[in-house]
């Protein structure tokens, strides 16, 4: 008998293939054609596409807009993970799969809603604005609509663990006479975490190439508002193919190094735990 | 048994999937009737008018209806799609760089300008202002839009073709009338200074001006100021600058295209149809100027007569126009790089 066949489960041949077969037409092909593209440039060509005053400027802004985003739904989501698995209130079913809304709602119909909503006249903004705060076309606007588009992920990673942590792990810590504040940093911090550094990993990764809702709400002004992906969509319009892949593979090389730390941190959390 | 399942569920899966995409029309039988125009955002109502008489002047004179498919988007991007292989027999683009690129790409004949009258020109547009209603600021010619209270809603002119031809027409109404190329620049970065958001598009800046009632000013092709204005219903209008760019939306036969397909009669008769009265007519009533003289004269109280300089003005040609102001590190990207703490 081959090794093969002495697995439990059936179909390993078969969804191995299928996973490594839609994983190269969906992802490292069309990577591949990219970095290609990008790779026609010679050296100094690609340097002198990538890294001009004006592109720092947009990789500096994505950069840290996604950031704040991703930091800010780190803490909301926990937040909003936390009260529903450990908490029954009504309306909570629906709650829940508000949560998702962001996944399902095309961006760029998010991106519009919240520009209106914050220009000088609109429902909010019309408070904001007299206050001296910009929701539209200002960073501060890039950044709400970010937090947007990364809400669930924090929220969908954190839930299933917070779930498989029963809360009579908590009271056997509150009988062994931990305090409140030692059952939170020493059993549920460390447990949320990983999820926590996954969610926020994805929440900044969408964050960075987020483009449908960003232009909408960005005045999309070179060395204020102007963000990177929109960089790319630029050097389209003039035709300049291999400038924009040339961009495209900067902005993928970063979130590649950002995720290798991650992962990186993560291990040395779980790690940590031991 | 399973293996057999899942294998019986992906072939009813491939063959229907090959039905669908045969249905959809991916795959043609090349009707020679059949066209497809690639065209810009802006021209929505005038080729779904066209195109409903051109197929009755077509049936009349060859007894065959044709069937004229449409395809809108921003002017570059349907070029990069005809480019990069959507069947476009005609494309009907904003501005000459765009249908050029298709012509570098090889797929239009290279003396593709001289194949229709006017230089492949059936109409010409320009740019023009919309302002809100009663005009508060009293904004009448482009020396306004400096003044420091007034905000400017333009597309960028990085992404958009209409963002292009405003920035043209700014830089022209200091050029034309005797100033000098850093007056010009002088006065462009303090008009795109003063903009509140750079659209990447042209519908998006209507959108903005229009519907989110920012800005006091806003820069659109002339046709698209009178849809603008008809919609707002009373709270806006029309101001005619004195002077403006005389904006060139080339039509072309995408002729590898028309040749694959065999549709060349029928693409070729419907670009010539563009010239005939009858559509000089309709094109007039959409607001683009026409450019058989006859119509324009007949037409003439439609569009108030205003100096429209071509582009060959500002610099020699397109190529010349790109390097000197859209190119990266060009003007554009000088003027609004400026005066930004770093």
């Amino acid at each position: 008998m081959s090794t093969l066949n002495r697995r439990v489960l059936p179909g390993f041949g078969l969804g191995l293939s299928t996973t490594i077969l839609y994983l190269s037409l969906l992802v490292l092909l069309p990577l591949a054609a990219c970095l290609w593209k990008a790779a026609e440039l010679s050296p100094a060509e690609f340097w002198a596409a990538v890294w001009t005053p004006r592109a720092v400027a947009a990789y500096k802004l994505t950069f840290v807009a996604s950031l704040l985003a991703a930091l800010v739904n780190v803490v909301v989501g926990s937040i909003v993970g936390w009260t529903l698995v450990r908490y029954d209130f009504p309306f909570k079913r629906l709650i829940d799969a508000l949560v998702d809304v962001p996944f399902a709602l095309p961006t760029a119909v998010a991106g519009l809603v919240y520009a209106s909503l914050y220009v000088s006249d609109g429902w909010l903004g019309q408070f904001l604005t007299p206050l001296g705060i910009q929701g539209a076309y200002s960073r501060f606007g890039i950044v709400l609509v970010l937090i947007f588009t990364g809400f669930p992920f924090v929220v969908r990673t954190i839930q299933p663990v917070l779930e498989d942590l029963d809360a009579e792990t908590e009271e056997a810590a509150a009988n062994l006479g931990a305090d409140r504040w030692q059952t939170f940093t020493r059993v549920i911090l460390p447990t949320i975490i990983p999820p926590a550094l996954t969610g926020f990993t994805l929440a900044f990764a969408r964050a960075i190439g987020e483009y449908g809702s960003v232009v909408f709400i960005s005045s999309n002004k070179q060395f204020e508002t102007e963000i990177a992906p929109m960089l790319i969509f630029a050097r389209l319009e003039a035709y300049e193919y291999r400038e924009a892949a040339a961009v495209a593979s900067v902005l993928l090389g970063f979130s590649f190094l950002m995720l290798i730390f991650i992962n990186v941190l993560e291990r040395w959390s779980q790690r940590h735990e031991n | 048994m399973l293996y057999r399942l899942l294998f019986l569920l992906i072939v009813v899966y491939l063959i229907s999937a090959a039905v669908w995409v045969v249905r959809a029309g991916i795959v043609r039988d090349g009707n020679p009737n059949d066209l497809l125009n690639v065209a810009c955002d802006p021209t929505r109502e005038l080729w779904r008018e066209l195109n409903a008489n051109f197929q009755e002047h077509r049936e009349q004179r060859t007894g065959k209806r044709p069937s004229i498919r449409q395809s809108h988007g921003g002017s570059s991007s349907q070029a990069r799609a005809v480019i990069d292989g959507l069947d476009g027999d005609v494309v009907t683009l904003a501005m000459f760089p765009d249908t050029d690129a298709i012509r570098k790409a090889g797929l239009i004949a290279p003396n593709w300008q001289a194949q229709l009258p006017n230089r492949s020109l059936p109409f010409v547009s320009t740019i023009v202002f919309v302002v809100r209603k009663e005009n508060p600021k009293n904004i009448r010619d482009w020396c306004d839009l400096a003044r420091p209270d007034i905000a400017t809603i333009t597309p960028n002119p990085k992404t958009s073709g209409n963002g292009k031809w405003s920035f043209l027409a700014l830089w022209g109404a200091v050029t034309q009338r005797g100033g000098s190329d850093d007056d010009a620049i002088e006065y462009v970065r303090k008009v795109y200074s003063q903009t509140p958001v750079l659209d990447t598009s042209a519908r998006a800046s209507t959108m903005t001006f229009a519907q989110k009632k920012i800005g006091d000013v806003h820069l659109t092709w002339e046709n698209e100021a009178h849809l603008e204005v008809q919609e707002a219903g009373g709270a806006l209008e029309i101001v005619y600058p004195p002077i403006s760019v005389l904006a060139e939306p080339h039509v072309a036969v995408v002729d590898r295209v028309v040749d694959r397909k065999g549709t060349r009669a029928t693409a070729e008769a419907y670009l010539k149809y563009l010239y005939t009265e009858e559509a000089q007519e309709i094109i007039a009533s959409h607001h683009y100027r026409p450019t058989n003289a006859d119509v324009a004269a007949r037409t003439a109280g439609l569009f108030p007569k205003i100096e429209l300089f071509p582009i060959t003005k500002l610099a020699k040609d397109w190529g010349e126009i790109q390097e000197r102001f859209f190119a990266e590190g060009a003007i554009y990207d000088r003027i609004s790089g400026s005066g930004v703490k770093r």
